[in-house]
């Protein structure tokens, strides 16, 4: 990649010589004038996507930055207050709460990595039978409801009568109300989340298993790498883009927590104030108070911080991945 | 406030019902909006409703309509009540609102306010809706700035539901329509204390969120207000609204109700449908899910017990109104204005679906479940009833109180000084509208 660049110049040598070919070894001339004869082609094939990204992913995103700088009447009729709502978002002490939440949330998610890593790799053992069946089994919650999954949860985790605290009372333990205590209630929430989130990342995890060349296990076991060694010198270094990926996803899905938190507490929970989300935040303001403007402002801050964080994590990842 | 009773009595209506016929050959549109179709009219309609329980009954009113109207084709637009609201406010930005459709008494003003409804002036002169055959607090709740937009439909009130087994149990007396606050509080400090060992309490209510079963009742009951009777200011810095609070912080301090994290995580209503609590405060809206209740020979109903200061029931009930945009507004009037009349109304009580509100109808209700003595409701509808609290953006501070209330009625920080924060972050709401 350093080396010196020891092709022709690009503007001296006509591609009239046919020797692009062998000359492409190093140069950047022969693959950027192919590229050029494609002409229009790429942007026609692109266009629907692009079209359907611009309609209501673009367009909805600077409509909302409009409106997070205006009053929205009941019924529509929006007033410009310049920057008022996001001096009003900056005192709202709720702000802080819900980024704080919202990051518990996504850092205890994120440790279904790590355990989905695990996973995977026991399911990509030689000699695993059934790994089919192991794998639609974790992969079921992830594809499940949310709302299904949360009822289900819901019953498991009820303060009275739920099988959660029947065995805690087992041993001796007196239970919580796990879904409408503040505290327990957000670490209920994320408990649910990373076990519907770990079927994703198994399958992910495990295509990126089946990436990596046999050969490699088979040298390192010849140079006499025992299977941990081997873990952690092959298989988690040439995992590392599958696990980025994994990641970002998860992050994402992380501040984009609702449903979930929705509807395993529900709207009138004793403890909703103090575990809701970024994006409930934005609910109750745009939905149950009416205040869209307000919501706006919200929706942008959530935008920015996702962003952020999405960006930062590319950044960091030359640091951390590996591209075999 | 006094006492927002229907003077008419209940007695003796049935020969003033609504002869659609007789006047449906086209009346005079004496003021604009009053207009009726003629009975030939040609026209479709929309009707947006939320409860999926009441479509039979509906239909049959719509089939009831068409022997009049056989060319006006009536479409029901049925969306879950979580969406309902939402998809509503939607269709009122973009003036595409359905020509005939339910509201809630919450929601009226914002609506009204708006110009997004036909007032029922009109109709009303021209003798097509009579509003005295309803309860005047239900006329008041669709009412906006003395003029009128919704048509009463039915209505509920909240009565104490009680089972009899645990009462015996425990060896406490039967709840009685005389009963005050102290003899209420006594037998679910009795009962709880008895039965704890069973996991048993005194009384349960929908306390998480909404009000209406448990502290607005309370609040009037003391004597205070939620929100003053022109709906500008907040009634919960009172003294008489923290009484009204703190009698339900009390029970659950004490151990006879049970925790709001308890009510949050099992409700209320299956708390006392399973015979887990002696008493429940709920409404009438409850008689559908208690009647297929395995306990529901034990249950029995009395009136809310008396306050310090008097007697009192919060009572809401939904109502039809036309908006105001509608392309049909003569087809959707002569819809109206039969969704008001005493035989749609009886049809809907007979059918079991609800408590209807045109006077002398509610027998059919009654009757659904002779047991219970669902008569209750209505005696309480007319001695005590107190219009459900509204502004013209309900929804913002009934927000405030789901997020503010929990923190008092939990012991968690004293009753006043809660409500006193709430008076103060509802009064700038109020203070927006």
């Amino acid at each position: 990649m350093t080396s010196v660049d020891r092709s022709p110049r690009p503007g001296v040598v006509a591609p009239a010589r046919g020797s692009a070919p062998r000359a492409a070894a190093g140069g950047a001339t022969p693959r950027g004038s192919r590229r050029g004869y494609d002409g229009w082609w790429p942007v026609l094939f692109v266009l629907p996507t692009m079209f359907g990204v611009v309609l209501f992913y673009l367009w909805p995103i600077v409509q909302t930055g409009w409106f997070s700088l205006t009053e929205w009447g009941a019924f529509g009729g929006q007033t410009w207050v310049g920057l008022e709502n996001y001096q009003r978002l900056a005192r709202d002490p709720d702000l802080g709460t819900a980024v704080v939440n919202t990051l518990v949330y996504t850092a205890i998610v994120l440790l279904g990595i790590p355990i989905a890593m695990f996973v995977a790799s026991l399911l990509h053992r030689p000699g695993m039978r059934f790994t089919a069946f192991y794998r639609v089994l974790y992969f079921m919650p992830y594809v499940a409801m949310p709302t299904a999954v949360a009822m289900v949860w819901r019953l498991i985790f009820n303060g009275d009568f739920g099988i959660l605290n029947q065995a805690l009372a087992v041993v001796g333990i007196d239970g919580p109300s796990w879904t409408s205590t503040p505290g327990f209630a957000l670490v209920a929430v994320s408990v649910v989340g990373l076990w519907t989130s770990l079927g994703f990342a198994i399958i992910i995890l495990s295509a990126g298993l089946r990436t990596i060349p046999p050969e490699l296990y088979e040298a390192a076991s010849l140079d006499g790498a025992s299977a941990w060694r081997q873990f952690r010198s092959v298989t988690v270094p040439l995992l590392t883009p599958s696990v980025f990926f994994v990641t970002v996803i998860t992050v994402i899905n992380g501040f984009q927590l609702f449903d979930l938190l929705y509807a395993l507490m529900g709207q009138a929970n004793p403890a909703m104030q103090k575990t809701q989300s970024l994006v409930y935040l934005f609910y109750n303001e745009a939905f149950l108070r009416n205040d869209k403007g307000f919501a706006a402002a919200i929706a942008m801050v959530i935008l920015l911080i996702v962003g952020a964080v999405t960006l930062l994590q590319f950044r960091m990842q030359r640091r951390w991945v590996t591209y075999a | 406030m006094k006492h927002l009773l229907r003077s008419a009595s209940l007695a003796g209506v049935a020969a003033v019902a609504l002869t659609l016929s007789a006047c449906g050959g086209g009346s005079d549109a004496a003021e604009d909006g009053a207009e009726v179709a003629p009975t030939d009219a040609q026209a479709e309609i929309t009707y947006a409703i939320w409860d999926e329980n009441q479509k039979p009954a509906i239909d049959q009113n719509i089939k009831d309509f068409n022997e009049t109207y056989p060319n006006i084709k009536v479409t029901v637009d049925l969306t879950p009540f979580q969406q309902y609201f939402t998809k509503l406010q939607t269709q009122g930005e973009s003036r595409t609102l359905p020509d005939v459709f339910w509201m809630n008494g919450p929601n009226v003003q914002l609506y009204a306010a708006n110009d997004l409804l036909q007032p029922i002036t009109g109709l009303v002169d021209a003798g097509e809706i009579d509003p005295s055959k309803y309860p005047d607090a239900l006329n008041q709740l669709y009412s906006f700035e003395d003029t009128q937009y919704g048509v009463p439909k039915d209505f509920d009130t909240v009565a104490l539901w009680y089972n009899k087994a645990l009462f015996e149990k425990a060896g406490v007396d039967l709840p009685t329509d005389d009963w005050t606050w102290d003899e209420f509080q006594d037998a679910a400090g009795a009962i709880s204390d008895e039965l704890s060992d069973q996991g048993v309490y005194g009384v349960v209510s929908e306390i998480n969120g909404i009000g209406q079963s448990s502290y607005y009742n309370t609040i009037l009951q003391a004597g205070g207000q939620i929100i003053s009777d022109d709906g500008t200011t907040s009634g919960y810095d009172s003294p008489e609204a923290a009484e009204g609070l703190q009698l339900w912080a009390d029970l659950i301090a004490d151990g006879a109700a049970p925790t709001l994290q308890q009510m949050s995580d099992t409700k209320p209503n299956v708390w006392f449908g399973s015979g887990k609590a002696a008493m429940f405060w709920s409404g009438n809206w409850s008689v559908a899910e208690m009647k297929d209740s395995p306990n529901k020979d034990d249950f029995g109903i009395v009136r809310l017990p008396a306050g310090p200061e008097q007697r009192a029931t919060v009572i809401h009930g939904v109502g039809n109104v036309v908006a105001a945009d509608s392309e049909n507004k003569a087809a959707a009037n002569a819809f109206l204005a039969y969704l008001g009349s005493e035989e749609a109304q009886r049809t809907q009580a007979e059918m079991g679906v609800a408590n209807p509100a045109y006077s002398g109808t509610q027998q059919a209700f009654v009757d659904s479940v002779p047991s219970f003595g669902i008569d209750v409701f209505i005696d309480s509808a007319e001695d005590m009833a107190f219009p459900y609290p509204i502004s013209q953006n309900t929804a913002a501070w009934n927000a405030l109180e789901t997020e503010l209330l929990p923190q008092a009625l939990s012991g968690e920080r004293p009753v006043e000084e809660v409500a006193q924060e709430l008076a103060d972050a509802m009064n700038e709401e109020l203070a927006k509208e």
